[in-house]
C-alpha cells in the first residue's frame, strides 16, 4: 500500500460517510431535486474526485511531516551548537523532552508580534518576497519521496513524479529571486545589499550544484529520484562519485545561506541582511523556510549521492531516509558554527575557479564510468 | 551610494558611526564619527577630590578599566611626589597584565564573532573568565575594579593569589597554542585577514597610531619598553612586532603579546616581595603638573593633570588611543569591501568609552 492508497482509503472513507446524507435526501425529496442529490452523491463518491481530494491529503501530510522535521532540525541546531559552545541551549520549555518546545514558543512569540511594513517599501513586493520564498520551498518539497511507497503519487502504481529532481532542483532555485524581491522592496539599503548578494551567489553557485547533479543522473539514467535511489541499491553514488559529492554539499552550504557562505544575511556587516525589515511572522516564516531549506538540502544529498531509503530493512524506509537527511544537515551546522564568513569577491572565486572545474572533472568522472559499463 | 554603519549596528561595539561610501561592494570613501557617548568624565573630575576620581577613571573602558585607573594613580603619584612601595608595583603589574589578556581576550571574541566565527566568540570569553576570576579575587570586582589607589593598591594579594596565577597562566599559554589552531589552520579565517587593511608603516606614524596596530605595521613602540615606568626595567619580555600591517599582523601581535603578558605576570608574582602594599597620600595635592603614560591594550594612554592646591585637580586631560586610532580608518578603509569593514574597524580593537570619554 502507497500513500496514495492510504489517502484514497480515508478520503473514500469519508465520502461514504457524507454520502449517506446525499443518497437520504435524493430519497426523500421529489423529483429534479432528488436526482441532483443522487447525482451529487455520485460525483463525490466518483475515482476522479476521490483522487484530487487523496492527492490533496498527500500533500497536507507530506507537510505536516515537513514542518515536524522543521521543528526537529531548529531544535538540533539549537542543542548542537550549545554542546559545541559550551552551553545546553533550549532547556527549560519543553523540560522533559530536552527543550523541543522552545521553538514552539518562539514561534508563538512570532504570531502575536505585529508585522510591521515600512512606510517607503514597496507594499506588494515585500508582501510577495515572504510568500514566493516559502511557497517555492514547499513545492521543492512535494517532489522528494520519503520511500518507494512515501512520496506524492497519483495512483496506486505510480512511482513518483516523472523527473522530479529536475523539478526539485527548478522550485530550489526560485528562491534568490524572492530574497532579490524582498530586498530590494524593502527599500533599505542593507537589504538591497544582502539582496543583490544573494543573486550573484546563488547563480554562481546554481551552475557546479547542477553539474554534479547532472552526473548522477548520468550514472543513474534517470531524472526522478525514485529511479535514482533505485540504482543506488548496490553503492551509493557517493562512493564512486565523492569529488562530485564534496562539491555538492559545498553549493548545497551556499544555496541554503548557512554560516561560511550566508552572505545575503551577513549579521556582522549587512545587520540581517535581505530580512532586516521583515519582522514579527513574516520573520518567522523566513526563519523557518531557511531550516525548511536545510531539511531539503539534506534530503536532496540524501536521495542523490547516499543511497536514499536504501539500507537494512530492520528500520523502516522513510526513517531511513530521514536520519540519512539530517546527518547531513548535522554536518552542514557543524560547518556553519566553526567557520568564518567568506567575502563576497572571495566566494564568487570559489564557485567559478574552484568548485566550477572540479563539477566537470566530476562530470567527466560519472561518463567514464558509464562508458565502462559499471553503472 | 552612502552607507551609515552605526550608531546602531552590529559592527560597532558601542556607539559610533561610519559613514561609508560603496561602489557597488567597494568602498570609496570613508568617514568615521565619534562622539555619541561624550559623558564628560574629563569635567565630571574636576568636580571630585582625588581618591573619588578613581572610580571614575574605572568607567573609561569597559574593556580595561584597571589600565585606566592605573594610570590616574600613576599620574597623581607623579604630581604628589609618592613612592610607591615596591609590593604594590608588583600587584599592579600582574593586575594591569591580567586585564590586558582579559582585554586581548574580549578583543579576539568580539573579532570572531565579527568574522561570523561564533564558536571563536565563546571560546574566547569562556577563557577570558579565568581572569576576570583572579582579578575578582585581587579586587572583589569583576568589570570595574576599582584597585589601584594613590600610593599603592587597595588591598593585599588574596592567598594563593601566587599559585593560582602560575596556573592560569599555564592554562592560557596551552589556550593560546589551541587559537592559533582554530585560527590560523582556518583557510576562511586567513582569507579574510591577510592583505586586508594593510596600514603602512609611514601612515600609522603619521596618523598618531599606538598600540597593537602600530606594532602590526612593523613599528617597535612599546612605552613599557621604551619609557618603562613601575617595575618593567626589571622584567624580561619582549614588545612584539610584525612586519605586514594588516588584520592578520594585528591579530599575531595581539596573541604574541598575550604570550608575553604571560611572562609578565609570571615573574612579577614569583618576584614579589613582601611588605606594605601601600603607603597614604595626602588629602591635598599641591600646584603643578603631573604626567602619566602607559601602554594600554588599545594603544598608549596618557593622563595630564593640573593640581591648584586644593583636595580636587584643577584639569584632568585624557589622552584615549583609539580616539587617534581611528582617524587612520579612512587609509585603511578605501579599496576594500564592505564585509571587510568588519575585519579592519574589528582589529583595531574599538573601545568607545575611553573614545568619547
Amino acid at each position: 500500500m502507497n500513500l496514495f492508497q492510504f489517502c484514497y482509503g480515508i478520503i473514500h472513507w469519508l465520502v461514504d460517510l457524507v454520502n449517506h446524507l446525499w443518497y437520504w435526501l435524493g430519497d426523500v425529496l421529489p423529483g429534479a431535486l432528488g436526482e441532483f442529490f443522487n447525482d451529487v452523491g455520485d460525483l463525490a463518491a466518483s475515482h476522479g474526485n476521490i483522487s484530487v481530494f487523496a492527492i490533496l491529503l498527500e500533500v497536507i501530510v507530506i507537510v505536516i511531516i515537513a514542518l515536524i522535521n522543521v521543528l526537529n532540525f531548529i531544535w538540533i541546531d539549537r542543542k548542537f551548537m550549545g554542546r559545541m559552545f559550551d552551553f545546553y541551549g533550549p532547556y527549560y520549555v519543553g523540560y522533559r523532552i530536552g527543550g523541543w518546545l522552545q521553538n514552539l514558543a518562539d514561534g508563538i512569540k512570532l504570531f502575536v508580534k505585529e508585522i510591521i511594513v515600512p512606510k517607503k517599501a514597496d507594499k506588494l513586493g515585500f508582501l510577495l518576497g515572504p510568500i514566493i520564498f516559502v511557497g517555492s520551498s514547499f513545492l521543492a518539497l512535494a517532489t522528494i519521496p520519503l520511500g518507494t511507497r512515501f512520496g506524492i503519487e497519483t495512483s496506486p502504481t505510480d512511482t513518483g513524479v516523472p523527473g522530479s529532481a529536475l523539478i526539485a532542483f527548478a522550485f530550489f532555485a526560485i528562491a534568490p529571486f524572492s530574497i532579490l524581491i524582498s530586498g530590494w522592496s524593502s527599500n533599505n539599503k542593507y537589504s538591497l545589499i544582502g539582496g543583490m548578494r544573494s543573486a550573484a551567489q546563488m547563480m554562481s553557485y546554481e551552475i557546479p550544484l547542477l553539474l554534479t547533479v547532472a552526473s548522477v543522473f548520468l550514472i543513474a539514467g534517470s531524472f526522478s529520484f525514485t529511479g535514482i535511489i533505485d540504482a543506488q541499491e548496490n553503492i551509493w553514488f557517493a562512493i564512486p562519485l565523492l569529488l562530485g559529492f564534496v562539491v555538492f554539499l559545498v553549493c548545497l552550504v551556499a544555496e541554503v545561506e548557512v554560516q561560511p557562505f550566508d552572505l545575503p544575511e551577513a549579521e556582522a556587516e549587512l545587520v540581517e541582511g535581505w530580512t532586516v525589515e521583515y519582522g514579527g511572522m513574516r520573520f518567522g516564516l523566513f526563519m523557518m523556510t531557511s531550516y525548511l531549506r536545510g531539511y531539503i538540502g539534506g534530503a536532496l544529498a540524501t536521495a542523490l549521492f547516499l543511497g536514499g531509503w536504501n539500507g537494512p530493512h530492520i528500520i523502516p524506509e522513510p526513517i531511513w531516509f530521514l536520519i540519512k537527511a539530517y546527518i547531513v544537515f548535522v554536518i552542514i551546522e557543524w560547518a556553519r558554527w566553526s567557520l568564518p564568513r567568506v567575502r563576497v569577491d572571495q566566494i564568487l572565486n570559489i564557485g567559478w575557479k574552484r568548485l566550477m572545474p572540479l563539477a566537470v572533472v566530476n562530470l567527466m568522472i560519472a561518463a567514464t564510468f558509464k562508458t565502462l559499463g559499471w553503472f | 551610494m552612502w552607507i551609515n554603519m552605526g550608531p546602531q549596528h552590529p559592527m560597532t561595539h558601542g556607539l559610533w558611526n561610519l559613514r561609508i561610501k560603496v561602489d557597488g561592494e567597494t568602498i570609496v570613501d570613508a568617514e568615521p564619527e565619534v562622539g555619541y557617548l561624550h559623558r564628560g568624565i574629563e569635567k565630571l573630575c574636576e568636580r571630585r577630590t582625588y581618591t573619588q576620581i578613581i572610580p571614575i577613571t574605572d568607567r573609561l573602558c569597559y574593556g580595561s578599566s584597571l589600565t585606566w585607573s592605573h594610570l590616574y594613580c600613576l599620574t597623581v603619584e607623579d604630581l604628589m611626589n609618592i613612592e610607591v612601595p615596591p609590593r604594590a608595583e608588583y600587584i599592579r603589574v600582574a593586575a594591569i597584565e591580567m586585564q590586558r589578556i582579559a582585554s586581548h581576550l574580549m578583543w579576539l571574541a568580539a573579532y570572531a564573532a565579527d568574522l561570523g566565527m561564533l564558536v571563536g566568540f565563546i571560546y574566547a570569553m569562556r577563557d577570558r573568565e579565568i581572569f576576570i576570576d583572579l582579578l575578582q579575587a585581587l579586587s572583589g570586582s569583576r568589570l570595574t575594579y576599582n584597585y589601584p589607589r594613590i600610593g599603592g593598591v587597595a588591598h593585599d594579594a588574596p592567598p594563593n593569589f601566587v599559585r593560582d596565577s602560575l596556573r592560569a597562566c599555564d592554562y592560557m599559554e596551552g589556550k593560546i597554542a589551541e587559537y592559533e589552531k582554530l585560527y590560523d589552520g582556518s583557510k576562511v579565517f586567513m582569507m579574510r585577514n591577510e592583505g586586508v587593511g594593510v596600514l603602512s608603516k609611514e601612515d600609522a606614524m603619521n596618523l598618531g597610531v599606538t598600540g597593537p596596530p602600530l606594532r602590526a605595521s612593523g613599528v617597535k613602540y612599546d612605552l613599557r619598553k621604551d619609557q618603562p615606568y613601575s617595575i618593567y626595567p626589571e622584567l624580561d619580555f619582549e614588545a612584539v612586532t610584525h612586519p605586514d600591517g594588516d588584520c592578520y599582523a594585528r591579530y599575531r601581535v595581539r596573541m604574541e603579546e598575550m604570550r608575553e603578558s604571560c611572562k609578565i605576570i609570571r615573574q612579577a608574582v614569583q618576584k614579589m616581595p613582601q611588605g606594605k602594599w601601600r603607603v597614604l597620600a595626602p588629602r591635598i595635592g599641591p600646584e603643578g603638573t603631573g604626567l602619566g603614560r602607559v601602554e594600554d591594550p588599545r594603544g598608549e594612554g596618557m593622563m595630564y593633570i593640573v593640581g591648584n592646591g586644593t583636595q580636587r585637580p584643577y584639569r584632568v586631560k585624557i589622552r584615549s588611543p583609539i580616539f587617534v586610532t581611528v582617524s587612520a580608518a579612512k587609509h585603511m578603509l578605501l579599496g576594500y569591501k564592505v564585509a571587510d569593514v568588519v575585519a579592519i574597524m574589528g582589529g583595531l580593537d574599538m573601545c568607545i568609552g575611553e573614545t568619547d570619554r
